[in-house]
């Protein structure tokens, strides 16, 4: 049998563990076949088929291979699917097995077994910490073109897909009284005790199976095994209706006031979810109450050569033997501090796996730990350590030292190592609460928790089973009665006796091969030292220095023994040294998952007016404001260009007719006796004196004095007015409103309401607008030049439709604005359509309504810009000083009275071909482009069909006293210098007569 | 985060805007008045520790309200209406 052969022998057990021998699942592992059993991860599978070597490490490309059975796992990661469905960086350990699963390894080229990139282990003297700042200082300009690219080729991870992911993911909240985190021991228990009390309880879980440690353990609950009491603690919580068991699901944020986050991968496990089903759910859960029972994360020990696959967490080799029925190895050696990993070794023994050694740190060892393991022929060394380990790709040989100084080597393929066990606070830490040390667990615990949340079992220190099962019960009783529910009693299940006695031991001193501390980010034991010698000693330092912690783990498995391993360099306590605080994620979230269904179009609200169809029908090309969907322009048969369709409509309007969809303008309703008083104090201008049937322009400032909105308000009633505003500051203009009658002026009786949605409104402009009205309205209103002269008003019932007609004009033609109940929005434009068809009705866009509006001068949101004051926009007059308004004082600092701010004026091309272009700045003619030369910008242009040339607006110094001069529109970005002449901004009908039609 | 609006119930803090200090304004006549609006304006207070601000609940009822709140934990205390209690 070849070497190569052996070392890919199958390795399950014939019997045992939690996976269903009948159902065998095909996956590729690097585009190998092999298979799993259901029940498997990825990880278990791989090294049931004796796969060791998954892996390239993120600097030096080192061999790596399975380190732990959890989330914490920081070496397995590997990319999974293929095409749209890739993704990169997900653990081993983690990865529920499927069929046709295929997986890739990672950070390799051209193969796992034969890396180019392993020269980064020879170089590595070059690569210690601190390497990035030292190493490319010189020359600046190289960091960007070799630096960087080569070194995020040669280190990096796995590879996202390019391609647009096809899985849909959903959002969903949830309110509970108490949130149990984790479905292990102490989660089970609270979760049972708060939800025999009838609260409402959600029990959140990473695993696909609940149960933690008890699974992976061989323990015994209540006469049972630790994963049947699991298992049927799961039973009765399913049974429970008041419970929610959410299994696949990582809370992975804390927030404030009792908000957590969490992911449910929903069909991970799936090779494609099935139809309408997401592919993972992100839960935002608000919960009176939370139990944070996430166990505690073993930890590995520094020494040399703790990276080679073959190297093991103690408890990781327990769950792969227990619940998958793997043994991780064919020899194996235990290197420990504490009782717990000679579990390890009695569990591999009672399946038939050798162990050659317990290689045991502590002088003083519990004796009936020492007497079993003689009972069954263990050799075990107290006081010993490993030095080192040996082989290429996987392991082959330990060197221990023992207490006397003798060093020999021990052939295995297995070490199964342990340091001890932290408290996984992880999620606690993630409002600011910081854990401290305590000598006695030799571990952070938390001894303010934040608000609401209750930590219980291994997570609090709790190691023992019996400890953790009573601590959990407890805690979910106490927080289902806080949440207000009816506690009862029950009996408490019994946990077997176990040994739990640990000594603290970090990293062997005498190890001289490269000892990794953070394996993830490739951080030895070295670089600690450098750090403390270049006096990087304080954790948050030490972290940012070497990168320790700040991969995609976090550094679950490594901050620790960093943090250790710095006090003991720098003769510090632990206390002292301290610990850093997470951020959530506490595992990567997919941004798929955060994003939900708003991508592509549905990433925001898409609101249409009730014309839209009507619009689309006329061949309409749209254009975006804010979430609605204008009509920008009504293209003809025939017609190539937008600007020979635009100018067209605007000669048709200006010629004849034309109608224009503004639905889309804020309208707000303003009510009660003190209307008039309260728009007084809104707008610069008097509205308390518009008398009823009238309509009036408006100006709106912000407190500090700049413009915030125009439009008008009309007057129905002494207490009835109702107000336009911008389509973009609809709901700006709201906030303004409601804070000025709320919080500034509460004693006023008013009432505002939004009606944008509730009417359709359409203007009609051009010389033959009365002539359509009349046909179309008939007699249900009289629009005499009398009854509804320039800038009145009238309601009216139009076929028991009560309808509301503004004659206001944008466009500087007689013009009005008809306004419906919106469900008669699409009847009444069709109807408007008809009844002009004769008069030569067009319809017309946002681009023709601009175009307009700039040959009137009127001012729209490219001048409000939100940095002009009224006087810039030559509207300064219409402040009123017989009366308070929002902005006035403000309005009257120096910086924003200064009479040489640039102002409004009008601009045309001094060569009457040429085109004008918005975002220029004005320069006198000769003066150097330089800011100190600057005189104020081009706002607004557009190609007048009146005049046969671009016309644009613009803000420039002093500007209505330089009517007449010529200046340079310059554009440095577009490459572009053309002489303008300043003009009064009103290019069309100046006088006005069109108006009044 | 979450706020208890007096008219909705609890409510997700992404249903508010928030605005600012609640400090009443000045009034707006007075020897003062410029300096003391561009003070509210512009130097708000940001102490650490218990503080009022206004909110505004735009995703729900539209009521602006005065909301206590500790700056340094976000933990919040209590919210009324800005106007005063609906008579």
């Amino acid at each position: 049998m070849s070497a190569a052969a052996s070392y890919m022998k199958p390795r399950r057990l014939p019997k045992g563990g939690l996976i269903d021998r009948s159902r065998p699942l095909n996956f590729t592992f690097d585009g190998e076949r092999y298979h799993g059993y259901a029940g498997d991860t990825l990880a278990s599978a791989l090294l049931g088929n004796g796969i060791k070597l998954v892996g390239r490490s993120f600097k030096y490309h080192r061999p790596r291979g399975i380190l732990t059975a959890g989330s914490e796992e920081p070496n397995a990661l590997v990319e999974l699917r293929s095409g749209a469905r890739r993704e990169p960086n997900t653990r081993a350990t983690i990865v529920e097995l499927f069929d046709g699963l295929e997986a890739q390894s990672q950070n390799r080229w051209p193969s796992l077994k034969f890396d180019v990139g392993a020269v980064n282990s020879v170089l590595s003297p070059f690569f210690a910490a601190g390497f990035y700042y030292k190493t490319f200082m010189w020359p600046a300009s190289f960091w960007e073109r070799v630096y960087e690219p080569a070194i995020r080729r040669a280190a990096g991870l796995g590879r996202a897909s390019p391609e647009a992911d096809p899985d849909i993911y959903e959002k969903l909240y949830a309110f509970c009284d108490v949130l149990v985190i984790g479905g292990g021991a102490a989660g089970l228990a609270a979760a049972l005790s708060a939800g025999r009390s009838g609260a409402r309880v959600i029990l959140c879980d990473e695993d696909y199976v609940l149960g933690g440690r008890l699974n992976g353990d061989n323990r015994e609950i209540g006469g049972e095994s630790g994963s049947a009491w699991a298992h049927h603690a799961s039973l009765s919580l399913d049974a429970l209706s008041n419970v929610r068991v959410l299994r696949r699901t990582t809370v992975f944020g804390v927030y404030d006031g009792g908000t957590y986050g969490a992911v449910e991968r929903v069909s991970d496990h799936l090779l494609v979810p099935a139809s309408h089903q997401p592919r993972q759910r992100l839960w935002k859960i608000v919960a009176k109450r939370a139990v944070l029972a996430t166990g505690a994360i073993e930890r590995h020990i520094v020494f040399g050569g703790n990276d080679r696959p073959g190297v093991m967490m103690a408890s990781a080799v327990r769950t792969y033997l227990n619940r998958f029925a793997v043994p991780a190895g064919r020899r194996a050696a235990i290197f420990t501090g504490c009782d717990d990993a000679w579990a390890t070794a009695f569990d591999l023994l009672g399946s038939g796996i050798p162990v050659e050694i317990i290689i045991d740190m502590r002088t003083e060892i519990d004796s009936r730990l020492t007497e079993k393991a003689s009972r069954l022929g263990i050799r075990t060394v107290a006081g010993a350590r490993v030095l080192t380990t040996r082989g290429s790709q996987d392991l082959k040989t330990i060197s221990v030292r023992t207490a006397d100084g003798q060093t020999s080597d021990i052939e295995v393929d297995l070490l199964a190592m342990s340091g001890g066990w932290t408290p996984n606070l992880a999620l606690a830490t993630h409002l600011g609460s910081r854990p401290s040390w305590s000598d006695t667990l030799a571990g952070f615990v938390l001894n303010t928790p934040p608000r609401g949340m209750t930590v219980a079992g291994a997570a609090q220190g709790s190691f023992a089973l019996a400890d953790t099962l009573r601590e959990g019960d407890a805690a979910g009783a106490a927080a289902a009665e806080a949440a207000g529910g009816a506690v009862q009693n029950h009996p408490l299940p019994q946990a077997d006796d176990e040994h739990i006695s640990s000594k603290p031991f970090w990293y062997v001193a005498e190890s001289r091969s490269k000892a990794f501390v953070d394996f993830q980010h490739d951080v030895t034991s070295n670089d600690i030292a450098l750090a403390a010698r270049e006096g990087f000693q304080s954790v948050e330092l030490l972290k940012r220095y070497t990168t320790l912690g700040m991969a995609t783990d976090q550094g679950k498995t490594s901050n620790i023994n960093g943090h250790a391993l710095m006090a003991q360099i720098t003769g510090r306590r632990m206390s002292q040294v301290g610990t850093t605080v997470f951020r959530p994620p506490y595992t990567p979230v997919a941004i798929g998952a955060l994003a939900g269904h708003h991508r592509g179009p549905a990433f925001k609200p898409t609101r249409l007016t009730a014309g839209h169809r009507w619009a689309e029908e006329c061949g309409a090309t749209f254009v975006e404001a804010g979430q609605w969907l204008r009509a920008q322009w009504f293209a003809r048969p025939g017609e190539t260009h937008w600007l020979t369709t635009v100018s067209r409509e605007v000669r048709e309007v200006r010629g004849k007719i034309g109608v224009c969809d503004v639905s889309t303008l804020g309208k707000i309703d303003v009510q009660g006796n003190d209307a008039g008083a309260f728009l007084d104090r809104v707008y610069v201008n008097m509205f308390s004196t518009l008398p009823i049937g009238k309509v009036r322009y408006g100006l709106m400032l912000r407190e500090d004095g700049l413009v915030m909105d125009d439009g008008t308000a009309a007057r129905f009633a002494a207490d009835h007015y109702v107000v336009s505003t911008t389509t973009a500051n609809a709901g700006k203009v709201m906030q303004h409103l409601e804070h000025a009658r709320q919080v500034l002026r509460p004693e006023l009786d008013v009432q505002l309401v939004s009606v944008t949605e509730q009417w359709s409104q359409y203007s009609i402009a051009g010389p033959h607008s009365r002539l359509l009205l009349a046909r179309l309205l008939g007699d249900a209103a009289d629009i005499s030049d009398t009854a509804l002269p320039y800038l009145g008003c009238i309601e009216f019932s139009w076929c028991n439709v009560p309808a509301r007609l503004f004659r206001v004009s944008f466009s500087g033609e007689l013009a009005y604005e008809l306004a419906v109940p919106a469900q008669f929005g699409d009847a009444t434009i069709r109807a408007m359509m008809e009844a002009g068809r004769e008069l030569g009705i067009v319809p017309y866009g946002t681009e023709a309504l601009g175009v307009m509006r700039i040959e009137k001068g009127h001012v729209a949101s490219n001048e409000l810009n939100g940095m002009t004051t009224a006087t810039d926009l030559g509207l300064g007059r219409m402040m009123s000083r017989k009366k308070d308004f929002i902005g006035r004082v403000l309005a009257m600092r120096p910086g924003l009275a200064d009479p040489e701010r640039p102002a409004l004026i009008g601009i045309k091309p001094a060569a009457r071909t040429a085109r004008l272009h918005a975002g220029a700045h004005f320069l006198a003619v000769g003066a150097k482009p330089n800011m100190g030369n600057d005189q104020g910008y081009v706002t607004s242009v557009a190609f007048s069909p009146m005049l046969e040339h671009w016309i644009g607006l613009g803000l420039i110094k002093n500007g209505p006293a330089r009517i007449g001069e010529i200046v340079r529109a310059y554009d440095p970005v577009r490459n572009r210098d053309t002489e303008v002449e300043i003009v009064s901004p009103i290019f069309f009908d100046p006088e006005g007569t069109r108006l009044h039609g | 985060m979450r706020i208890e609006c007096p008219f909705c119930g609890p409510r997700d803090a992404s249903e508010f805007a928030y605005y600012g200090d609640a400090k009443r304004r000045p009034e707006t006549s007075g020897s003062d008045v410029s300096r003391q609006l561009y003070e509210a304006v512009y130097l708000r207070d940001n102490p650490a520790g218990r503080h009022e601000d206004l909110w505004y609940h735009g995703g729900g009822c539209r009521s602006w309200l005065r909301v206590t709140r500790d700056t340094r934990t976000h933990e919040i205390f209590g919210a009324t209406f800005a106007a005063g209690e609906p008579s």
